[in-house]
């Protein structure tokens, strides 16, 4: 429902780019010299590993010169920033205007009576309670997740490492089955979560699981191990370790794949959809409520909810791009 | 490169694991099967079929008892089932259609004032209504909550499943039931409104879209009593899942009307099935599949399978759709649309 999920389902990798590149060991160097020429060139700078956690080949292309072709060269200029805006515009942005219009059809006071009607209030709270846990129990697993991933070797690691982009893989409604045929009615194991919020919680796990560890993943392949030897040889226990120096590494890259989770799970719909039992005040998530109102004929009423939910991913976005900035800034002050 | 390629394909095996392992259990509305292949050589036509939620279990035995037939060789079907409002309303805004089959007959008006189905689309003698059914009331095996009559769903903490009526067929038939049955008919309107009142208010919880999500709803575990059509009663039972059904001594006729599009591409096809339908023939496959028969012949073969109830109201005895429809269902108007607002919000 949302540009920012949507965008997500493109590309199995969340972007890195709302998370600061990770301090390079260099850049702690005593003299405080940075090899690469400041600020401006870090995020030109090609990241060294790949999300998955391996080491990239170098990007062909991008460091051989290129002697033909006026035209690329050109791209850098007003075209190239014409084409974004345009393309930007036709993909994102007229759409959205589109909906926008749509849901002010009726004025500000039909908007409001829209978006304030009891069902369709419950229906944006239990979206973002529950993608609120989700985001955290993410932000604490999938560090943990990617932790052991990256510094510990035991045997089927390259397995667990496929099935973590699982999620990715399938299709969502997909996950939506497998989980009610665990956790449905004559549970096999059970344990009936369907129709419940935890049944909510459970799918939207599955779904965001990749996005923490993978934006965790690369950093900790990156983090210099030899600072945290140096911490521990001054004395300083494996908490403060993990407190001082490990975390305010990996700070940025957590919150930027717990914001995505977030994003995404708020305007999650295929995996809730068997599972969440769709119960008016709740069960039923936003996105549900939308498809409800369009299917009884009511698009202002979908319309409208639909922009309540934009702007709630787009602050999240938007504060996710702030304080990864400021947590940037101050990294780089300290260095 | 040994590496990634080894991950990706483990991805992939496991991937398609999880889908074959899953493909038999995808819950569907809209199946968009087509029909039987064509025999060789004859000259192909696809029927686009327009239909409410239930009457595939109908159409999977009509559809290729009419292809055996000399107008029906070579006729592809591509068949597609949801709410029957919201299949009206996708009609209506431009969905290529050839056949539709409604629950409810608003349904179809709505495409005659859209000009796309002939006013005259319910001349025949059967007014344009190929089967119906009656409401009935489906419990968990065994009727553990002892029901019999409509009084009983009002009982305290009885949770109905019933679809929502704006945009199911199936649900303004399951409220126009209690809603004659307590009115005697439409004269005691305020008795009618006032059982419809505390059912809605108090028993419904879920608003499922169709009368075939209603019934996947219950299944999974939702509700203790589920209002449906005896065709889907008698299909679910079939089916073994375990629950049963009660049909009330007082209840409601359903009629379930099929039309032709006048601008259809495959105009002489699409009427030659719909004039099928009414054949002795396709009648009695559609009294197999659970739907009651219009043609009195078939109908009174299958008395024992359909047993009359004590009282039957009927859409005619409201005073017609066009009656029920402003009065009752109009969206912001209707009596009972109010009161099922209300309850919702």
């Amino acid at each position: 429902m949302t540009p920012d999920t949507d965008q997500q389902r493109r590309g199995p990798y969340p972007e890195t780019d709302a998370a600061p590149l990770p301090p390079r060991p260099d850049a702690t160097a005593p003299d405080g010299i940075r090899p690469h020429g400041g600020d401006a060139a870090l995020p030109d700078t090609p990241p060294d590993t790949l999300p998955t956690g391996r080491p990239a080949e170098p990007p062909r292309g991008t460091t051989r010169p290129r002697r033909h072709g006026k035209g690329l060269r050109r791209l850098r200029g007003p075209l190239g920033i014409g084409i974004v805006t345009l393309w930007l515009s036709v993909i994102v942005l007229l759409p959205l205007a589109a909906l926008t219009v749509a849901a002010f059809d009726e004025g500000l006071a039909g908007f409001w009576e829209a978006v304030t009607a009891p069902a369709a209030l419950a229906s944006l709270w239990v979206t973002v309670l529950v993608s609120a846990v989700v985001a955290l129990v993410n932000a604490v697993v999938g560090t943990l997740v990617a932790w052991v991933l990256v510094r510990d070797e035991f045997r089927g690691k390259r397995f667990v490492n496929a099935v973590i982009d699982l999620p990715f893989a399938l299709p969502t409604i997909v996950a939506s089955i497998v989980l009610l045929s665990l956790y449905g009615p004559n549970s096999p194991i059970g344990v009936e979560l369907n129709a419940t919020r935890w049944g909510l919680v459970v799918a939207l796990l599955f779904v965001t699981l990749p996005f923490v560890v993978r934006s965790v993943q690369p950093v900790l392949i990156e983090a210099d191990h030899e600072v945290e030897e140096a911490a521990a040889s001054l004395g300083a226990t494996t908490w403060t370790t993990f407190r001082r120096i490990v975390l305010p590494t990996l700070a940025p890259a957590i919150l930027s794949g717990t914001g995505l989770a977030f994003a995404r799970a708020i305007g999650e719909y295929g995996s809730v959809v068997l599972i969440g039992g769709n119960i008016p005040r709740e069960t039923q998530v936003a996105s549900q409520y939308i498809q409800q109102q369009i299917e009884i004929d009511r698009p202002l009423n979908a319309a409208a909810v639909s922009v309540a939910l934009l702007a709630i991913a787009f602050v999240t976005l938007l504060l996710l791009r702030v304080v990864s900035s400021r947590s940037q800034r101050r990294e780089e002050r300290d260095a | 490169m040994r590496r990634p390629s080894i991950a990706i394909a483990a991805i992939a095996v496991t991937a398609t694991l999880g889908l074959t392992a899953c493909a038999g259990g995808g819950a569907s509305d809209s199946a968009a099967a087509a029909g039987t292949a064509a025999a060789d050589g004859a000259t192909t036509s696809t029927i686009n079929l327009y239909a409410y939620a239930v009457p595939k279990v109908g159409f999977d035995v009509v559809i290729p008892a009419f292809q055996k037939t000399k107008a029906g060789q070579g006729v592809q079907f591509q068949q597609s089932y949801g709410a029957s409002g919201d299949q009206s309303r996708k009609v209506a805004a431009g969905a290529e259609a050839d056949f539709v089959n409604f629950s409810v007959e608003p349904d179809i008006t709505r495409l005659v004032d859209a000009g796309l189905v002939d006013p005259n689309w319910n001349a025949n003698e059967h007014k344009g209504i190929p089967f119906g059914s009656v409401v009935t009331i489906v419990v968990r095996k065994g009727n553990p909550k002892g029901i019999k009559d409509w009084d009983d769903l009002l009982k305290p903490g009885l949770e109905v499943v019933t679809p929502n009526p704006f945009s199911s067929g199936s649900a303004k038939w399951n409220l126009l039931a209690p809603y004659a049955a307590k009115s005697n008919g439409g004269v005691d309107k305020a008795a009618g409104l006032a059982y419809v009142s505390a059912l809605v208010k108090d028993h419904v919880k879920v608003q499922p879209k169709s009368g075939r999500e209603a019934t996947e709803t219950f299944l999974q575990g939702s509700g203790d009593v589920l209002l449906s059509y005896e065709n889907e009663a008698l299909f679910i039972e079939k089916n073994g899942d375990p629950v049963e059904h009660v049909t009330p001594p007082t209840t409601f006729k359903i009629e379930n009307p099929a039309a032709v599009l006048k601008g259809s591409k495959n105009l002489a096809t699409a009427t030659a099935f719909n004039d099928y339908l009414y054949t002795p023939e396709a009648q009695k496959l559609l009294a197999e599949a659970g739907f009651r028969p219009v043609d009195p012949t078939v109908a009174q073969e299958y008395t024992s399978k359909f047993p009359a109830p004590t009282k039957l109201w009927t859409i005619a005895d409201l005073g017609g759709w066009k009656t029920v429809d402003s009065t009752l269902f109009k969206k912001d108007v209707g009596d009972i649309a109010k009161i099922y607002d209300q309850a919702t919000q």
